[in-house]
Order: structure tokens, then C-alpha cells, then sequence
């Protein structure tokens, strides 16, 4: 109503104005009670609100952890957890525990260890896994191993000097563990190839190997070991083990070498 | 004595000796000392060639010819083409080339060079100007020429050698060739032509421009038994076991090889026919067999064995029956070669006082004789005189000495010995030719193992070979 007014005649209409404001009043007081009285007849028909409700109790937390989580059997790992909100919190086979803590444990078999926090807020579990496992038993007797592997673990080459097929003195020992081997492997056959090094001319170094070979065949004879088992080639400079031209290499290339025979 | 042989010699057939200072050294030039040494073996060597049984033709002795004598002057123009044909230009270039070749090789003669030629050249005896080939510089002895021609599915090829300095009685030598019109062929009508004049000039001695050379190639991926013209030309495989074949000798009447192979067995003697051209049974004694050597009649091989545990030298049949040991010491015996003319005796390879030796003995196994005095000595050639070894010897041998293995030349009466390589590498097996007149072995000179020839004073040495590895050539006996 106001809004309407035009500003150039606001003072010839002053009285007019008043007389319309004190009936404007009156509408409002009327609306006002109208509006009152349905309000209040409004609340008189539901029930009265509650009181408001307290802060609910918060829901507690929890976390449970095992470091490591394989271990072998034997061995402790260490669980840790965390809690928030509880008052009871309990592991099962270790029991009541703090709120928050750590703890070391030595399960004997894989086990699930299981964490219960209880609060006025409600309950939370946690779990976690060890997992132990059996170590590897001790190598026993290893009935697995075969002739072939024992004899390519135990037998060792022998290595000869330059142009030479007697048995070195330095390679007596291992002919003799050699020899100690075979014969308590009576069953293995065998063969001795016998090698030289680059140098020489084909044909000699072929016949050579052969007496480095049969020279490594007689030292196991005489040692025990029954001629029979032992088959002996030469191979002369043909199979070399090692191809550079320095004498480490040679010296490689100058041996008896046994071969497990099937 | 040897020296008074080619005092002998010299005096009785005229031929100019060279003086220290202008004879030129084989091989590489060298120290005085090596010289002093070589000294002898030029006598020896002189005395090879006129040792040999025709030495007295008269027309060898006035032509003059052998190795480190004066050689023969030989003019070689082209053959012509003698019909209107298109396979003649291949076939007159691998007839050319191969006859060239041959006579080059021959090591008697001294060919002339071709810019000295004159502009005709003879295609047939009416072409030929005498006194252009006879006078300087041409300065010729003797010519060869010819014509070929195709025809057909054949090819004609005539060949004269003239004594262009006899003009009433020119023609030392015609022949005529018919065959298939083909490379392979031709080449072997040159080989021929080539021969015919070498056994003209050379003293009656046969040439050896169709001998052949067994060896060991790596080509195929294993080490099998090839062959190959003696120059080199024509190689092929010859075994295909597919595991490895050493040591292959012919025999002298070139029906079978003999070599030693990896079988299941281990080392074994074996015996390729070549004319059946496949494997031939032959006995497995046991142990390692190695280096069949047969003997000149071709009745008997001998071989190193271990049948008993220990390498020793072995005869037998060519059956491989009659098993005979010869040698009863310690250590390595092998390499067997026997004495080419007599058949009587062997010599090989003995580690008996350590490093290897090269000793002789007789066919039974008596009289042993050591003919090395020092270093590691090995693989024995018995010249086809009789007269001479030739082996691999590395004379200073041991640490801090890292001598080479080079083929040397052993006079075996006399013990005294001549250097034939000294390019570097290491070279081994040295085999004869049949002319006694050329030594074939194996070097690793040019960087890999490969087979060379040379003259047995050592000149011109050539490589044969150039793919795989290729080693342990043997010469053909004819």
C-alpha cells in the first residue's frame, strides 16, 4: 500500500493517510488472532514433542595387526592393536588387554587371533592372521640324491702338468678321495676322457690324453677300484674346456675327467 | 759328404751353383746364420733332384732344371680358339689359367713374362716365328701352345712344346685331348698337358698336376675327410659320419683312404673306398687308434694303438688282420710314416723322454734311431726319395721360449736340417708330393688353420684353402 504512494503529494493527503494507517492496524490485530487461534488449535490436536534426546554414545573403533604374519613355527611375531571408544577390549586367547597396546605371541600353529572392543557405543571386532609354518626338516639322509649327483659332487678331475700324464703330487688327494668314493659306490661305472691343451700337435695330444687317462685309470686300480668300471678315451685338444690362450686356461684343458656312465 | 755331392754334380753336369750372396733366400730375408744353415740343405736339395733315377737324360741335364738351379725359360701364350664355337671363351680361360698354373707351380721353370711376348702368337705348329720367341726379350727355350676348340657336345684341344732354339727339330712334345666340352674337363686335359711337359723337362720325374690332396675340413660343422685338386681347385666332402675324422691317408694306388674317427668305441681306424664310394669295414682293436700310414705297396698299414693302455706303434694287414706291436716303451708313439721308396723302414713321433721326438726304426722295430736333439718335434713326412723328412719342429720349446712350429727338412743320413717356413703362425703336417719337388701342410699363418703349399726350399708358399678350418692334408702318391 505504502509502495504506492507518489512522493509529489505526500503532504496534502497526511490526514488521509493516518485514518488508512488505523485501519490497517486493525486488519493485522484481526489476521494476528486469527492466526493465533489456528495455531493453537493446530497444537492442541498432536502429542507433545519428547524431550530432547542425549548425544548418542559414540561406536568404538578397532584395528588388530600381526608383523610379521608368517612366521616359522617356533618363532614370536608381535600384534598390536587400536581401540577407540571401548571400555572392554578383549583378544581372545590372550584376554582382557589395554585399549590400545601391542603384544608378543607365539602361536604354535597358523592362528586367527580375534579382538572384541566393547563400548557403550557398541561392539567392533578386529582379527588377524599368523600364519606359521614347519621349517624345512634338517637334510636327512636324502634318499632323493641320485648315484649320478653324488658321483658329479664327489668325484673331482685330476689335472696334469705340461706334457706330462703322471699323477701330479698335488693331485694324489683327490685321487685318493676319488678312489675312496668309487669304491664305496661299487655299482658306478665310468669314464675317463683325457684332454691337453692347445698346444701340441693334434695326433700326440690325442695319444697324450689316452696315457693321461689310463694314468688316472691305474692310479684307481691300484687304489682298489675295479678296471673293469672305468672305460678310458682321449679326446686330445678336440673338447677343449676352456678356449682362451693363456696358461689358466691350458691348465684347465690338461685333466682327467670323469664321466658318469648310465 | 752332401756337399761333396753337389761338388759331384755341379762339376759333372755344368749347372752354375749360386754364390751366398746372390742366391736368393727362401722365405723371408734373413740373418747370415740361418744362411749357414740352409747351406747344406741347398746341396741336399740338389742332390734330391739329381738323385732321382733319370737324372741322366740328357736333355734334362743340358736344359738344366730342379729347384735352386737354373730353370728353364718357358714361354705359355694362350691357346687359340680352333672353331667357331660359344662355349670356347670358358673353356680356353679355365684351360689357360689351369695350364699356367701347373707349369708356374712346377718349380722348374721360369716363365716368361707375358708383356715380353711377341704380338703373333702360334695357335699351331705353321704359326710359329722362331727367332721371335728365341731371341731377347722373349729369350725362350722352350714354348708351349695350342688351340681349342668346341664342337658339339666335345671339345678338341692340341698342344705342342717346342725347343724353339733347335729349328731343324723343334717339337719336344704333341698331344691331343677329346672329351666332353666342360670346365672340369679341360682343366684336366691342361693338368695332363702340363705334366707331359714337365716330365719332359723335369728330369722324367712325373708331375703332379693330377695328384689330389685328402685333408680335414670344419665346413660341414664337423671335422670330416675332403679332397682336392692338387692346386687347390675341385673341393669336396668325402665322409659324412657326423662325428670327427682325422688324419686321412690315401693309398698309393688311390682306391681307399684310411683315417682314425670318433666312433662309439672311441678312436678307431676306418677305410673309405673310393671306389665304391662308401665306408669299407675295418677291425676295432680297443683303445685309441690313431695315424694310419700306408706302406708303399699299399699291403700294409701301420698305426698307433692303446689297445693295451698305452699308445705304441702297430702293423697290419690292409684287411686289418695280422696284427703286429712294434714298440714297447712308455709314453706316446704315433705318427708312423714309412721310408716311401724302400717300404723298410718307420719313422714317427716318441714322447718317450718327454717332449716329442721324431725317431726311425726298421720295419720289424729294431735299430731305433733318434733323429731330433732338442724342442717338440712331430708329424714325419718320408720324402719320396727316401732321402729326407720333413716334420713340424719347434726347436726352442719352453717357457719364456714361445717358439714357432715350422716345417723343416731333415736329410736322414746325415741328421742335418733346413728351415723351410718361417712366416709365423704355427704350421704342422707337412706332406710330400710325389715329384718330391713341393710340400703341402697346414698353417694358421693368415689367421685361421688352413692348408698351403710351397716348394720343398720353401719358396712360394700358397694357401690353398680359405672357408671352415681346413688341416692334416695328405698328398696323393701319384
Amino acid at each position: 500500500m505504502t509502495h504506492n504512494r507518489e512522493p509529489g503529494a505526500q503532504g496534502e493527503h497526511r490526514m488521509e493517510d493516518k485514518v488508512k494507517q488505523g485501519r490497517m492496524k486493525w486488519i493485522m490485530v484481526v489476521f494476528a488472532l486469527g492466526a493465533i487461534m489456528t495455531l493453537g488449535a493446530c497444537k492442541k490436536k498432536v502429542a507433545p514433542p519428547p524431550p530432547p534426546p542425549p548425544p548418542p554414545p559414540a561406536a568404538p573403533t578397532a584395528s588388530l595387526t600381526a608383523n610379521p604374519n608368517t612366521v616359522q613355527k617356533g618363532q614370536a611375531t608381535t600384534l598390536t592393536w587400536e581401540t577407540t571408544n571401548a571400555s572392554d577390549v578383549n583378544i581372545d586367547g590372550i584376554g582382557a588387554v589395554k585399549p590400545s597396546g601391542s603384544e608378543e605371541v607365539t602361536p604354535s600353529d597358523s592362528t586367527t587371533y580375534h579382538l572384541t572392543a566393547k563400548g557403550p557405543g557398541g561392539t567392533q571386532e578386529a582379527t588377524a592372521r599368523v600364519t606359521v609354518t614347519t621349517p624345512p626338516p634338517p637334510p636327512p639322509p636324502k634318499p632323493s640324491a641320485t648315484e649320478e649327483e653324488l658321483f658329479a659332487r664327489n668325484v673331482k678331475d685330476i689335472y696334469f702338468d705340461y706334457d706330462k700324464y703322471d699323477i701330479r703330487a698335488d693331485q694324489s688327494g683327490p685321487i685318493q678321495a676319488d678312489a675312496q668314493f668309487l669304491n664305496q659306490h661299487s655299482n658306478v661305472s665310468f669314464t675317463l676322457e683325457g684332454h691337453c691343451d692347445e698346444r701340441g700337435s693334434t695326433e700326440y695330444n690325442l695319444a697324450l690324453g689316452d696315457n693321461r687317462a689310463n694314468a688316472v685309470k691305474n692310479a684307481l686300480v691300484q687304489a682298489g677300484v675295479n678296471a673293469s668300471r672305468i672305460r678310458t678315451i682321449s679326446y686330445g685338444k678336440e673338447k677343449p674346456f676352456c678356449t682362451e690362450s693363456n696358461e689358466p686356461c691350458w691348465q684347465q684343458n690338461r685333466r682327467g675327467h670323469f664321466v658318469y656312465q648310465r | 759328404m752332401i756337399i761333396a755331392n753337389l761338388n759331384f754334380f755341379m762339376h759333372r753336369n755344368t749347372i752354375k751353383p749360386y754364390s751366398d750372396s746372390t742366391r736368393p733366400m727362401p722365405g723371408k730375408p734373413c740373418c747370415s746364420q740361418t744362411w749357414s744353415n740352409l747351406r747344406p740343405f741347398l746341396g741336399l736339395l740338389v742332390w734330391l733332384l739329381l738323385a732321382i733315377p733319370s737324372f741322366a737324360q740328357q736333355d734334362w741335364i743340358r736344359t738344366g732344371t730342379g729347384l735352386a738351379v737354373e730353370k728353364i725359360r718357358l714361354a705359355v701364350p694362350d691357346f687359340k680358339a680352333s672353331t667357331n664355337n660359344a662355349k670356347n671363351p670358358d673353356l680356353l680361360k679355365a684351360f689357360n689359367d689351369t695350364l699356367s698354373n701347373d707349369l708356374d707351380n712346377a718349380g722348374i721353370f721360369e716363365l716368361v713374362s707375358k708383356s715380353f711376348y711377341p704380338l703373333e702368337q702360334p695357335g699351331q705348329p705353321a704359326d710359329v716365328k722362331f727367332d721371335t720367341w728365341s731371341a731377347p726379350p722373349p729369350n725362350a727355350s722352350m714354348l708351349a701352345f695350342g688351340n681349342l676348340g668346341a664342337s658339339g657336345d666335345n671339345v678338341t684341344v692340341q698342344g705342342w712344346l717346342y725347343d724353339v732354339k733347335n729349328i731343324s727339330s723343334p717339337q719336344v712334345l704333341g698331344k691331343q685331348y677329346q672329351d666332353t666340352a666342360t670346365a672340369d674337363v679341360v682343366r684336366v686335359m691342361a693338368h695332363k698337358f702340363a705334366d707331359e711337359i714337365i716330365f719332359r723337362l723335369g728330369g722324367g720325374i712325373q708331375g703332379i698336376a693330377e695328384t689330389r690332396i685328402y685333408y680335414v675340413s670344419t665346413r660341414s660343422g664337423q671335422k670330416e675327410i675332403w679332397s682336392m685338386d692338387y692346386d687347390g681347385a675341385n673341393q669336396h666332402q668325402i665322409t659324412h659320419l657326423g662325428s670327427d675324422a682325422l688324419s686321412p691317408r690315401i693309398s698309393p694306388d688311390n682306391s681307399r683312404i684310411a683315417f682314425s674317427a670318433l666312433t662309439k668305441n672311441g678312436w678307431d681306424i676306418m677305410m673309405y673306398s673310393l671306389d665304391l664310394n662308401r665306408m669299407v669295414s675295418f677291425p676295432h682293436f680297443g683303445g685309441t687308434n690313431l695315424s694310419p700310414a700306408w706302406t708303399p705297396d699299399g699291403l700294409h698299414l701301420a698305426f698307433s694303438s692303446s689297445r693295451t693302455g698305452d699308445p705304441e706303434i702297430y702293423v697290419v694287414d690292409a684287411s686289418g688282420g695280422d696284427l703286429k706291436r712294434l714298440t714297447t716303451s712308455h709314453g706316446p708313439d704315433v705318427s708312423p710314416v714309412w721310408n716311401q721308396k724302400t717300404g723298410a723302414q718307420i719313422a714317427w713321433v716318441s714322447g718317450r723322454t718327454g717332449l716329442p721326438q721324431i725317431y726311425t726304426m726298421e720295419a720289424d722295430g729294431t735299430n731305433v734311431q733318434r733323429m731330433t736333439d732338442q724342442g717338440y718335434a712331430v708329424s714325419p713326412s718320408w720324402s719320396p726319395n727316401g732321402q729326407f723328412l720333413a716334420l713340424a719342429w719347434i726347436r726352442k720349446y719352453g717357457p719364456g721360449e714361445p717358439g714357432a712350429s715350422d716345417i723343416y727338412l731333415m736329410d736322414i743320413a746325415s741328421r742335418q736340417w733346413a728351415q723351410l717356413t718361417h712366416d709365423g703362425g704355427r704350421n704342422d703336417f707337412p706332406s710330400w708330393s710325389p715329384d718330391g719337388r713341393h710340400v703341402i701342410f697346414q698353417s694358421n699363418r693368415s689367421g685361421s688353420l688352413q692348408i698351403w703349399t710351397m716348394l720343398a726350399d720353401g719358396t712360394k708358399q700358397t694357401q690353398l684353402t680359405f672357408t671352415g678350418t681346413n688341416s692334416q692334408p695328405n698328398w696323393s702318391w701319384k
